[in-house]
């Protein structure tokens, strides 16, 4: 039976990354990246590669300690608390699953094994327009010989700057859904690569592609079939990043909450004052509720992967509100100083704002479950 | 039992096996509007042959109550086994055969805090619909403020002699029982002078008088208690500690409130819900509103699952009920003013062909007073999860 609570490894895995994180990263560390121009540190990945976590989704044949979905998303819900900055959601959880549903190809076995161990980053390039929408890509892959030859642009390609590999979505036919994803290494000729200065502080990169050659090898799966390794590689990065969104938002939280209990106006503590009390309280509702959606998305994931696009709609479209609703009470509930870069909420809300856009916003998502529910 | 218990696979066939042999067609037909509610009582019509039927099989198998143990008339199912009733149910769209007070409310209390004999005397005619139990809190001046009840007990040797005023008392003029909070020492602080008794409503000196609400319906009343004798074994826990059972009661009441009960549209798509109603959902904003519920729906409704599977691990919801009451009677407030919009002129009469749905909107208003306003609950949550100082 579905259970919604935390089995006792999923507790045990909770705890000690939280143990991990407190002591590897909490938010200064994320500021001293800000404040050195960096997108991620190195040594924490390698760090994170020793705990097992890069090879969360990977399986054990490959070297991966195959945890699951589930437990995928309680590892970025924890990240997402002291705003940890690193490859995990593009590599471990996205790059991953595209590539152990063709597990069975041994340069896809080959790159698992490496993700595993820490010694290969990934990052998608689908969006070529301002909003996600995987469908509408406009990138050619022309067919040349026996191989491809890719030309367009991609925008918003998350840890697309610093990764070794790039998985790439493009056109190979003119039928809507005749899309391919390309494995490809991101320092292939014809590629160049333009950092965006984003607001979170994270790494995005603008890419263009100028008659890049791929060869059939470089195809994931089928030839216009990318939709089938491609959907459910895009359903666990929604979902571990809306489980990063809410462990953001109870990070903004937590921080209100201690604020509350430790400023005075008036002559009392601002906590006591009801107005406050029950925006509180609400926020917190929200984030409960947010929290029960992940974890339903992390078992639909695992145990009924087909069936799981409403679910995983769902926590992303959720946690959207959430952490949008969880970063503007955060600034409001601390006054001036809320408004300060000296002071972290600033980063909880800039990270919100494109966790938001990243992989779908609530639009993307409510529409997806419309679609789903028949409106 | 009637059902293999060796596997939930097993358990599942044998449940729907049942299920088609003992639920009357014209109990499948998801309704779970106010007036096809089975309410059960010593004065309860069936209003059908089918009604009756259905309880009395489902009672016969502890099914009324199916997670109470076998011995007071459960059917001893553990979590995952009611997950499964309660699914196949769902599947063929089956009404619940009973639902009460005592069901949701004075059963976990006395499972709870009441003795062994309590248990045997009061649970199994709650889970075969026999006795109806109203719940007597609220007063004139004690609502939000439910520990400042006045009703008083005089303490005369084998019993009390009860004297007071309820009120907004739901059903008290159908419920056969009461389950009262009466003042047993008007000197203690006023937490620790409150007994929880339980009296027959027949008794002399108790009257009624219906109140009648915004939607025409008059299911509530003040209730009186004019010396009324209430023998000493009619307590539930200790003499001045009925507090305790009361504030326990309240959590299972919230839990039960969240869920709308079962409202309108639950667990449908609201897009159906609404091109039911005749509603094509062209207009932007209506959709875009209908979407964004359907959402919190789904999400709320995911919570309150994640709260019971924890309660079922054996952590108690506890004060997080407030949460699961705020979320989900806020919600159903929000849906039904989206049901009302999509209805339009004809959703403003009584008798239109949205049927009782004004009626249920205006009742939906009460969701959120009700065992404990909105307000109180986000102050039980900001006091007692987040530790916000007084
Ligand atoms: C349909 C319906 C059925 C009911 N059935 C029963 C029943 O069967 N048995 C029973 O005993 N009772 C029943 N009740 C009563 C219900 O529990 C009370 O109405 C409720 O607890 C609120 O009390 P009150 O009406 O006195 O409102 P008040 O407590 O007077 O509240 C008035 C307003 O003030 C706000 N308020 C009060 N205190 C605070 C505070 N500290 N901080 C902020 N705001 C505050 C409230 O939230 C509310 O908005 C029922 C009520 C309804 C509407």
């Amino acid at each position: 039976m579905t259970n919604l609570t935390l089995n006792e490894d999923e507790t045990m895995l909770v705890d000690s990354a939280r143990g991990f994180l407190d002591e590897a990263s909490p938010v200064e560390k994320f500021r001293e990246l800000r404040d050195a121009g960096k997108a991620y540190n190195p040594e924490l990945w390698k760090q994170m590669a020793d705990l097992g976590w890069t090879g969360v989704l990977v399986p054990e044949d490959q070297g991966g300690i195959d945890m699951g979905h589930a437990a995928a998303n309680l590892l970025a819900q924890e990240m997402g608390k002291t705003l940890v900055s690193s490859p995990f959601i593009s590599t471990a959880v996205m790059a991953a699953t595209a590539l152990r549903q063709v597990a069975d190809n041994p340069r896809a076995a080959e790159a698992l094994g490496k993700i595993a161990s820490g010694d290969l980053t990934y990052a998608l390039a689908l969006d070529e327009g301002v909003k996600h929408a995987p469908n509408n890509t406009q990138m050619q892959a022309e067919r040349v010989g026996n191989g491809f030859s890719l030309s367009g642009e991609k925008t918003f390609v998350v840890d697309g700057g610093s990764a070794d590999r790039l998985l790439v979505l493009a056109r190979t036919g003119d039928d809507d859904g005749a899309l391919t994803l390309f494995d490809i290494p991101a320092d292939r000729d014809g590629i160049t690569r333009t950092a965006q200065n984003m607001i979170d502080a994270r790494d995005s990169a603008q890419i263009s592609f100028e008659g890049v050659e791929a060869t059939g090898e470089d195809v994931v799966g089928t030839v216009d079939q990318a939709m089938s390794v491609l959907s459910p590689a895009l359903r666990a990065g929604q979902a571990a990043l809306a489980a990063e969104m809410t462990g953001l938002s109870s990070g903004a939280f937590g921080m209100t909450v201690s604020y509350l209990q430790e400023r005075k106006q008036f002559g009392v503590l601002i906590g006591q004052f009801q107005a406050l009390q029950h925006r509180a309280a609400h926020l917190w509702s929200d984030i409960e509720v947010a929290t029960s959606t992940i974890a339903n998305a992390g078992r639909m994931m695992d145990e009924d992967p087909e069936n799981a696009t409403l679910a995983v709609s769902l926590a992303k479209a959720k946690a959207c509100q959430t952490a949008k609703l969880a970063v503007m009470e955060g600034v409001q509930m601390h006054g001036g100083i809320g408004m300060t870069d000296a002071f972290d909420m600033g980063f909880f809300m800039k990270r919100a704002r494109v966790a938001q856009e990243w992989l779908g916003d609530y639009g993307y998502h409510a529409e997806q479950i419309a679609k789903i529910k028949g409106y | 039992m009637p059902f293999d218990t060796t596997n939930p696979e097993k358990f599942r066939a044998d449940i729907r096996a049942w299920l088609a042999e003992n639920c009357p067609t014209e109990m499948q037909d998801g309704d779970s509007t106010a007036d096809s509610i089975c309410w059960g009582g010593r004065n309860w019509t069936f209003q059908s042959d089918a009604q009756k039927q259905w309880l009395n099989v489902c009672a016969e198998n502890g099914l009324t109550c199916p997670t109470w143990p076998q011995e007071y008339g459960g059917a001893g199912f553990d979590r995952d086994q009611e997950k499964i009733w309660l699914s196949e149910l769902g599947r063929i769209n089956a009404r619940l055969p009973l639902q009460s007070f005592g069901i949701w409310m004075l059963g976990p209390a006395l499972l709870h805090f009441g003795s062994h004999e309590q248990k045997l005397h009061y649970l199994p005619p709650i889970t075969r619909g026999e006795i109806r139990w109203c719940q007597g809190y609220s007063e004139p001046g004690a609502g939000s403020d439910l520990a400042s009840v006045q009703s008083k007990g005089e303490d005369q040797g084998d019993h009390w002699v009860v004297n007071g005023q309820k009120v907004w008392t739901s059903y008290a003029d159908k419920a056969d029982w009461i389950f009262a909070l009466i003042r047993t020492d008007k000197d203690a602080p006023k937490h620790k002078g409150i007994s929880f008794l339980l009296f027959d409503m027949q008794s002399e000196g108790v009257s009624t008088r219906p109140i009648k609400l915004i939607s025409g319906a008059s299911p509530f009343c003040e209730t009186f208690f004019d010396d009324v004798k209430v023998p000493k074994d009619q307590i539930v826990g200790t003499e001045n500690r009925g507090w305790d059972v009361a504030k326990y009661l309240l959590t299972h009441e919230r839990e039960m409130i969240s869920g709308g009960g079962s409202g309108r549209g639950a667990g449908r798509s609201l897009a159906k819900v609404l091109a039911d109603a005749g509603h094509d959902l062209s207009e932007a904003s209506l959709r875009s509103e209908a979407i964004a519920c359907d959402i919190e729906e789904m999400s709320v409704a995911l919570t309150i699952e994640r709260y019971k599977d924890q309660a079922a691990g054996g952590k108690g919801v506890g004060d997080a009920s407030a949460m699961l009451k705020y979320a989900g009677t806020e919600l159903n407030k929000r849906k039904h003013e989206l049901f009302m919009s999509a209805g339009g002129s004809e959703a403003l009469q009584w008798d239109g062909a949205t049927g009782s749905l004004p009626a249920d909107w205006l009742r939906t208003k009460a969701n959120s007073i009700e065992g404990g306003t909105s307000e109180v609950m986000l102050s039980i949550i900001s006091k007692r999860v987040l530790g916000l100082p007084g």
